[in-house]
């Protein structure tokens, strides 16, 4: 446990030490801004009763953010190691393979959620200035932060994953930035099926991530995207895991 | 097996696909011995370091380190090496102590403890001045000094260096290799070099490698006492060219011989043995006789590169 939380401070040491979170982060910012603009700008145009989080995520904005900045996030996690040499002081100290993978991730996941808290603050801004019947609403804020983290779960694990098989973080992000559009596409697919009608339609369905998305972001909680998510991470995570142990094997 | 062995490595080899790195490598180090590992680039010396702390498996053979094996106790075995691998790699980012106390923690030492093994650790390795500097802003020797204090922030039974005084200066080198003989004091060390004073310097005994195997094992002084018995003499000689080499042709003793212009009258010449005998008082009785001034006579003692030469050519030898 010692092991496991000294590496995480350090991975998110890691990011804040160097330019590179402030960076993600002002990024994020300013993408989410710029978002959150032109959903304000079309809500002054045609009211409606729609919560606000659910008027923002409906839109790509916040599929274009996730799907852009998830890869960055992760790709340093095991590719920087590698390249530059620390890996090696890093596993020859005693330390599990799980307890760095896990660690990899979970700094990584903290770092995607810290991005994500000034999110909070247009909200905030919006009721400070909303006039009339703007309501905010706690519980649909933290189911909409539970989509936002069993999503970004799934994808830290897959950039983890992807790290880990190379010593370059260009490679890296460029292998995360496939899988990761390859999920998403995969869930577009539901549009295009009819629901219901066949297996595959409903099995389209039950991976459409945007589909998801608009539910938590509209206060429901499905208990399938509950399993789907932490069990597609699982997996990814189990298969870094493996990889950062073919080092035994090889 | 006995407690004084520190390393015991049996049959290790280690391919990789097309060529084999670590060929049937077999060799012990005793508690409290500085080995160094020498050998030409790719001899294989990183990759047996490697399988030693643990970051890569053999291929086929054994590897124990402090009675424990590497690849089915790899935790306990880690947590008595401390290594620096070779290019000394650190987080460029973190301060000094952060680091050290970083790696200390990750080792497993208590919060306390891990503060006190610090402290001592940069004392040891000079680093206490510099502790709230960013490493990645330190110079060269100052970052291999961060890395000797890693490798022994925990007090490790056995320290494993990789090239440590690779890239340095001359007055890093010399600094290095004084904290490294310190060192050797308290743990047993193993360190691989490509650089024949390294080991001249430091080592108290030498491991030859070429081409993934063990050419020969031993202390300097045998190495020595192997390869040219007695050494080789070096006289300094006024005479004529011709007769010096007439003599050095007619003394039995002498195996081979070279006579080299000096300055002025005086020819340089060198002369090795037949059968290991020492030919000073040789020399000298002859130049006595024959009336030569003598300003020079000298045994040279057959330096590492000698050994390193010879026994890799001994191998060629041998080989064809």
């Amino acid at each position: 446990m010692q092991v496991y939380f000294t590496l995480v401070r350090r991975e998110l040491g890691g990011y804040f030490a160097s330019l590179t979170g402030y960076i993600i982060i002002a990024a994020v910012l300013l993408l989410l801004g710029l978002s959150f603009v032109e959903v304000l700008t079309k809500l002054n145009a045609a009211p409606t009763d729609a919560p606000i989080t659910e008027i923002f995520f409906v839109t790509f904005y916040f599929w274009i953010i996730l799907l852009l900045t998830a890869p960055v996030m992760t790709m340093r996690t095991f590719a920087l190691e590698r390249f530059s040499g620390t890996y090696e002081t890093l596993m020859t100290a005693p330390v599990g393979d799980l307890a760095v993978v896990m660690s990899k991730f979970t700094g990584a996941l903290v770092f995607y959620i810290l991005t994500w808290l000034p999110f909070l603050g247009y909200i905030l801004i919006v009721q400070r200035f909303a006039t009339g019947g703007f309501v905010f609403d706690p519980y649909v804020l933290g189911s909409t932060f539970l989509g936002l983290l069993l999503i970004g779960a799934l994808y830290m694990a897959l950039g983890c994953f992807a790290s880990a098989l190379t010593n370059s973080q260009i490679v890296a992000a460029i292998i995360s930035y496939a899988l990761g559009l390859a999920l998403f596409v995969l869930s577009l697919r539901s549009f295009m099926s009819e629901a219901g009608s066949s297996l595959s339609g409903r099995f389209f369905e039950y991976i459409a991530m945007t589909e998801h998305m608009e539910n938590f972001a509209r206060g429901v909680i499905d208990t399938r995207p509950l399993v789907l998510y932490p069990s597609l991470t699982v997996l990814f995570l189990f298969l870094t895991l493996k990889v950062v142990q073919s080092r035994r094997w090889r | 097996m006995s407690d004084d062995i520190m390393i015991e490595v049996s049959n290790l080899t280690k391919r990789y696909p097309g060529h084999t790195a670590v060929a049937d490598v077999s060799f012990a180090v005793g508690r409290g011995e500085i080995v160094g590992l020498l050998g030409p680039n790719g001899a294989g010396k990183s990759t047996i370091l490697r399988i030693l702390s643990c970051f890569m498996t053999a291929t086929t053979g054994t590897v124990r380190v402090a009675g424990f094996d590497v690849f089915h106790e790899s935790d306990e075995v880690r947590r008595r090496i401390g290594y620096m691998p070779e290019n000394n790699p650190l987080h460029l980012d973190m301060r000094v102590k952060e680091y050290l106390k970083f790696r200390a923690r990750l080792k497993g030492l208590s919060f306390v403890r891990s503060r006190d093994r610090v402290g001592v650790a940069m004392e040891q390795c000079g680093l206490t001045h510099v502790s709230r500097k960013i490493v990645g802003q330190l110079s060269k020797g100052y970052r291999q000094r961060v890395g000797l204090a890693d490798a022994l922030v925990h007090e490790p039974e056995l320290i494993i260096l990789d090239e440590p005084t690779v890239g340095l200066d001359p007055n890093q080198i010399r600094s290095v290799r004084q904290l490294i003989k310190d060192l050797g004091r308290h743990h047993t060390i193993l360190l691989s070099t490509h650089m024949l004073p390294e080991v001249e310097l430091t080592c108290s005994r030498i491991i030859i490698l070429h081409e993934g195997r063990v050419l020969a094992s031993d202390t300097r002084e045998n190495l020595q006492h192997q390869i040219n018995g007695s050494g080789q003499v070096v006289a300094e000689i006024a005479a004529s060219r011709e007769e010096l080499v007439a003599c050095w042709r007619e003394m039995e003793a002498v195996d081979t011989f070279d006579v080299a212009p000096a300055d002025g009258e005086y020819f340089r010449c060198t002369l090795r043995a037949a059968n290991g005998e020492d030919l000073r008082s040789l020399v000298y009785s002859e130049a006595r006789d024959r009336g030569w001034t003598l300003r020079e006579l000298s045994r040279s003692q057959a330096s590492l590169e000698d050994i390193f030469v010879q026994v890799i050519r001994r191998e060629k030898e041998e080989r064809v």
